[in-house]
């Protein structure tokens, strides 16, 4: 489905060159693939390079066996590739039906509005019209910025931590979420997440920390690693204490 | 009326024919038609042009359409409308002008309207302002508003000028009594080499009175805004006034906001943002497919909504 072949992606600072990505090369053509890592460690900056909204300094990526590198965040958006964002935009006027309408592609509204919103637990009746704006909570603008990625419903899909501010629904839902999505589109999902229990219904983790891939496997062979702080991610093993 | 009055009273009032209620149509500075009912009464005014509307007390759920229609170029007009509310009532006012130039002389409508609202009432007044034409001569528009609000009354307005006018000077004058609510909310997008300012005053001089004065505006290519307002607080009041300005290409916008409280117990704040369309809403809607112009179109129409 998704192949990153020896991307890297420097900035400049001041004198220096940083180096946020370093030659990172992995597939994801499993159902459900992790990314995990410390903060810092440029999940999002990967994340936005596959939807186009970041420019590799170097590297190729291959979606379908089609060379997208040179393409604009629009025309991948067409080729099937969604990306819930970590931070979720707001937007003055634009209701919750304004953006999921768009997001499913159609003006008329033959979208099902209230069935998407209710898979991410939120009340249709109650948000349907409202305003994306400030007024909402973290919690639920990142609902709603899932709802969007289900009213794609395109073949490929990055949720970039979706657990943050969930607490009031529960990781199982989210997790239901996804395996719905994955019956509906028969593609696979990326997931940036740092929840063991996300990371526990992936069938590949990719541990990113300092830009580079450090670990990469089976979650059979991962995920114990993780747990046990022997890859390369402490701050992970942190959080699951 | 032929098709461009048509055409531009489509577009200030949604109207296909005649409306509902009460009207009256002024088209090229003379009365195109007229109907008044048992409640609402309209008035031609015999020392300057333009109308008195009496609404008896205690009418409810009614409404009156006074739009204005400019097709003849070099037309200029100053047009006076008094407003007499009575107390008791719900009623709401659907005004608005539209001025097609298809010739090279300016053409120019001066709306000086005047609200006498009494005690207990709810008022909503919608207002659209429309330019067309293919012509050199300029579409201008400098409406003024006096507004007088009456004990336990609230206002609601709603003005919007998305297209087609050139100049214009919009100047709102008004006092809230006891207990009273205004609420202002007003809409304009500029193109081209268009100008527009908007001037607020309101005094808030009843007990426990309120205004919330909200503006959003987009200016594009060449055109140049200005924003003032001044809110006063001479009582226990609460006041708020916002104005948020998308700039683009080379336009500019100036906000000159101000606040005055003359009581310790009024309470008043302005909040103003002017700034291009963030790159992240832009860029969350082409992640949902949308190319760049048709995100920027999104944006601006939810945003003048
Ligand atoms: N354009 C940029 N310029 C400078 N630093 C950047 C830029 N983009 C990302 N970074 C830095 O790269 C690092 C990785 O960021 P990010 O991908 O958001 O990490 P993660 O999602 O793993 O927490 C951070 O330290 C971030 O500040
Ligand atoms: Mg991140």
């Amino acid at each position: 489905m998704l192949e990153l072949k020896n991307i890297s992606y420097l900035v400049d600072e001041q004198s220096t060159t940083k180096e946020i990505i370093r030659d990172v090369s992995f597939k994801v053509d499993e159902r459900f693939v992790a990314i995990t890592g410390p903060n810092g460690g440029g999940k999002s900056t990967i994340a936005k390079i596959v939807a186009g909204i970041v420019k590799p300094t170097s590297g190729r990526i291959i979606f379908d066996g089609t060379d997208i590198t040179d393409m604009n965040i629009t025309e991948r958006a067409r080729l099937g590739i969604s990306y819930a964002f970590q931070q979720p935009v707001r937007f003055k006027g634009i209701t919750v039906k304004d953006l999921i309408k768009l997001a499913a592609g159609n003006e008329k509204g033959n979208v099902d509005i209230c069935g998407v919103l209710s898979e991410v637990g939120l009340c249709a009746k109650d948000y349907i019209n409202r305003e994306v704006n400030a007024s909402l909570s973290g919690g639920e603008l990142k609902r709603i910025e899932i709802a969007m990625i289900l009213a794609r419903g395109t073949k490929f899909s990055i949720f970039d931590e979706p657990e943050a501010g969930i607490d009031l629904w529960s990781f199982q839902s989210l997790i239901k979420v996804f395996e719905k999505m994955y019956e509906r589109t028969n593609g696979s999902i990326l997931i940036i997440s740092h929840q063991e229990r996300i990371l526990d219904i992936a069938d590949r983790i990719v541990v990113i920390a300092n830009g580079e891939v450090s670990a990469e496997g089976k979650k059979e062979d991962i995920l114990p690693e993780l747990l046990a702080g022997t890859a390369a991610c402490p701050a992970l093993t942190e959080k699951m204490k | 009326m032929d098709q461009i009055q048509k055409t531009l009273l489509e577009e200030i009032a949604g109207l296909h024919e005649v409306p509902q209620g009460a009207y009256n149509i002024r088209v090229n500075g003379g009365l195109e038609s007229r109907n008044t009912t048992e409640n609402i009464d309209i008035v031609t005014k015999t020392d300057v042009s333009g109308i008195d509307i009496y609404f008896k007390p205690g009418t409810k759920k009614e409404s009156v359409h006074i739009p204005v229609l400019l097709s003849q170029t070099g037309l200029k007009e100053t047009v006076y409308n008094d407003f007499h509310v009575g107390d008791d009532c719900d009623i709401t006012i659907i005004a608005g002008c539209g001025i097609h130039n298809g010739g090279d002389r300016d053409s120019e409508h001066s709306g000086i309207h005047s609200f006498y609202i009494g005690k207990n009432c709810h008022v909503r007044y919608v207002e659209k302002h429309y330019g067309s034409g293919e012509g050199t001569g300029e579409r201008i528009m400098n409406p003024t508003t006096n507004l007088e609000l009456g004990e336990n009354s609230t206002l609601e307005m709603e003005m919007v000028q998305i297209k087609g006018v050139d100049s214009t000077i919009r100047t709102t004058n008004g006092v809230v009594g006891k207990n009273g609510s205004l609420t202002i909310k007003e809409s304009i997008m500029t193109h081209g080499h268009q100008t527009a300012e908007s001037h607020f005053r309101v005094e808030m001089n009843g007990e426990k009175s309120h205004v919330n004065l909200v503006s959003r505006s987009v200016a594009r290519d060449e055109s140049k805004q200005l924003f003032c307002s001044e809110i006063v607080g001479n009582a226990e009041c609460t006041g708020h006034s916002e104005c948020d300005g998308i700039i683009m290409d080379h336009s500019s916008v100036s906000a000159e906001p101000q606040l005055t409280a003359n009581c310790i117990d009024a309470e008043l704040i302005h909040e103003a943002a002017i700034g291009k369309i963030a790159g992240e809403q832009l860029t969350k809607l082409m992640t949902l497919g949308l190319t760049e112009q048709e995100a920027e179109e999104q944006i601006i129409n939810g945003f003048l909504k």
